[in-house]
């Protein structure tokens, strides 16, 4: 088999691939980061900015006290993010845990809700431990559900200790399993993949395995998505698009909660991959509590004074 | 060799810290001769919004201590300002000019004060709640609560400041202090007091500069709860008022120097119904 005429797949040639990727200058990606993030965006540009950012929310619950009640009003909130104001666009997808996918899908439908996605974490989100059995059936069952998104969280400890065979054949299974049902994401979890090197390597691999998105963080371990971190991914799959001419999104999750976080992003997203990322089909912001302040920044700009979080809904 | 006086930088005490100002402007401050004393902060709405944020996040802790506990933390603030106390009186003496005896007077009385304010914190229930009458099986209570997130804009002098603080916090309120002018100095000085009286982060928020840049977005910031304009010119008063009508904000100000009805103007009548066993 091969992959992009790149890999055959075998755990020689993913060596030979990723060994001869060129490492990442940490001070150059660092610095680099820091400097986009004091772009100042104001008045027009921002409104824009805000809308977009909402419009590529993946709005997130993934709590082991998540109830139906939480997720139905989850999905409210995603396709009207604030019912007073009938501009707002619908959020990019709902994120939720995979028994949750057919509470969420049928809500959804029944509100006017067809056009958001509903994502499913699986494969043993979020430690990924568990055998690729369990990880088939685990995504099996979320896309009969009605997921039309599935993140997956890779073997981290496989990658530490090099078995990058392994990691790349769960990818291209788990791939197989959504055929054309359902967009692949993967995550990386970079807070454990210690070096900015790991996360450029993560990034071919999971691209060359045929990930639709490369994601960095599952949410439950910091630091998660980081400036320099989305940064390198960015540069991945810009590079890989030219390689290839084939463009995969990029999903930063984890640390991101404010309006200026996310403006941050897309300065990255425009500068370092390009405008043509700037939509929700490519870029997405795994979050929940971002939300209200987005929703609450663009109240300021209609009203002109500072808003409350009691105006905004609670989840 | 003379040696080189180290001068301190005077910034704004935001959540427990004292960052600078977020535009970094600052303002000179010069005794009654024009000689240059200080170059306090001089804050920006963003520096109200961040110490919102603090205030809103510091106040559910706040309220949720026990009366007698943040009874024990005003006198301790009293404590804390009794041994600094030259160095405010001198700060006071020096920026608004009056006698250093007069000076030192006003720093007692600030000090006092705060023991005034510390002994109510407990008693506000009993003074202030009531049990009411209803023809019914049921207990009926009324008990004042803190509020949340208060703005005080004191008048340009040191006292004024403490006393339009100290009984907004005695309830369980949060504050954001205006501080303008020449008593920015003491103010500042008094925050290094806050910072080590066991108050928690974020209660007090101290900045400093212009009420007419800072008074209009606090009063039509959602989030801040209520207002005490008495350090505002009257003839701005009604435009602040109307400000913070958007958020039913309790804008007052006060003739009295001391009262308990200035800890009671930013509190809220809770009532609860309680059924008498059959």
């Amino acid at each position: 088999m091969s992959f992009y005429g790149i890999v055959d797949g075998s755990e020689g040639s993913l060596k030979n691939f990723l060994s001869q990727l060129p490492g990442v200058d940490q001070v150059g990606a660092e610095a680099r980061a820091a400097m986009l993030a004091t772009r100042s965006i104001k008045t027009t540009s921002k409104r824009w900015a805000i809308d977009t950012a909402i419009s590529m929310v993946d709005l997130t619950t993934l709590e082991g006290a998540d109830t139906t009640g939480k997720v139905r009003a989850l999905c409210t909130k995603a396709v009207r993010p604030d019912p007073t104001d009938l501009t707002i666009p619908s959020v990019g997808a709902v994120c939720v845990y995979n028994d949750m996918v057919l509470i969420a899908r049928t809500h959804l439908d029944s509100i006017g809700g067809k056009h958001v996605p509903v994502a499913a974490v699986s494969t043993a989100f979020p430690s990924g431990r568990a055998s690729m059995e369990v990880k088939i059936q685990d995504t099996q069952d979320a896309i009969d559900a009605g997921a039309a998104e599935i993140d997956m969280v890779i073997d981290r400890g496989a990658f530490l200790s090099g078995k990058f065979g392994l990691v790349f054949d769960e990818i291209v299974k788990i791939r197989e399993v959504c055929g054309d049902r359902a967009h692949l994401k993967v995550i990386f979890e970079t807070g454990e993949l210690v070096t900015y090197d790991n996360v450029r390597k993560a990034s071919y691999l999971a691209m060359l395995a045929g990930a639709d998105f490369i994601k960095t963080s599952t949410g439950k371990v910091a630091p998660a998505a980081t400036p320099p971190v989305v940064l390198v991914m960015l540069e991945a799959v810009r590079d890989f698009y030219a390689m290839t001419n084939r463009r995969i999104g990029v999903k930063p999750a984890g640390g991101i909660r404010n309006t200026k976080d996310a403006i941050k992003q897309l300065v990255l997203v425009n500068e370092t991959a390009g405008p043509e990322w700037l939509t929700p089909e490519f870029f997405r912001i795994g979050a929940s509590a971002l939300l209200n302040d987005l929703l609450m920044q663009r109240m300021k700009m209609d009203d002109g004074y500072y808003a409350s979080p009691n105006y905004v809904t609670i989840d | 060799m003379s040696r080189l006086e180290v001068k301190k930088t005077y910034k704004l005490y935001i959540n427990g810290a004292f960052p600078r100002s977020e535009s970094g402007r600052i303002y000179e401050v010069t005794d009654a001769k024009g000689n240059f004393i200080a170059n306090p902060a001089l804050a920006s709405r963003k520096d109200l919004r961040d110490a919102v944020v603090a205030a809103r996040a510091a106040q559910i802790g706040w309220a949720k201590a026990t009366a007698y506990n943040r009874g024990q933390i005003l006198y301790r603030i009293a404590e804390m300002l009794e041994g600094r106390a030259d160095q405010i009186a001198n700060e006071i003496s020096a920026t608004s000019g009056v006698t250093p005896k007069k000076a030192h007077e006003q720093l007692i009385s600030a000090i006092d004060r705060w023991v005034w304010y510390a002994g109510w914190s407990d008693k506000l229930a009993a003074a202030f709640g009531s049990t009411n009458p209803v023809a019914g099986p049921y207990y009926n209570f009324t008990i004042p609560e803190a509020q949340g997130v208060i703005a005080v804009a004191p008048k340009d002098e040191f006292l004024a400041f403490i006393d339009s603080i100290a009984p907004v916090i005695t309830s369980g309120n949060s504050v954001i202090a205006l501080v303008p002018g020449a008593s920015a100095v003491p103010a500042m000085t008094f925050a290094e007091v806050l910072a080590t009286s066991d108050l928690p982060h974020g209660v007090i928020n101290i900045l400093t500069g212009s009420h007419d840049e800072l008074a209009p977005w606090a009063a039509s910031h959602m989030d801040i709860d209520g207002m005490d304009i008495s350090g505002i010119d009257k003839k701005k008063r009604a435009a602040l008022k109307e400000a913070g009508a958007e958020n039913l904000k309790r804008i007052h100000n006060f003739d009295d120097a001391q009262s308990p009805n200035r800890i009671y103007a930013f509190m809220e009548a809770k009532t609860v119904w309680h059924p008498i066993g059959v």
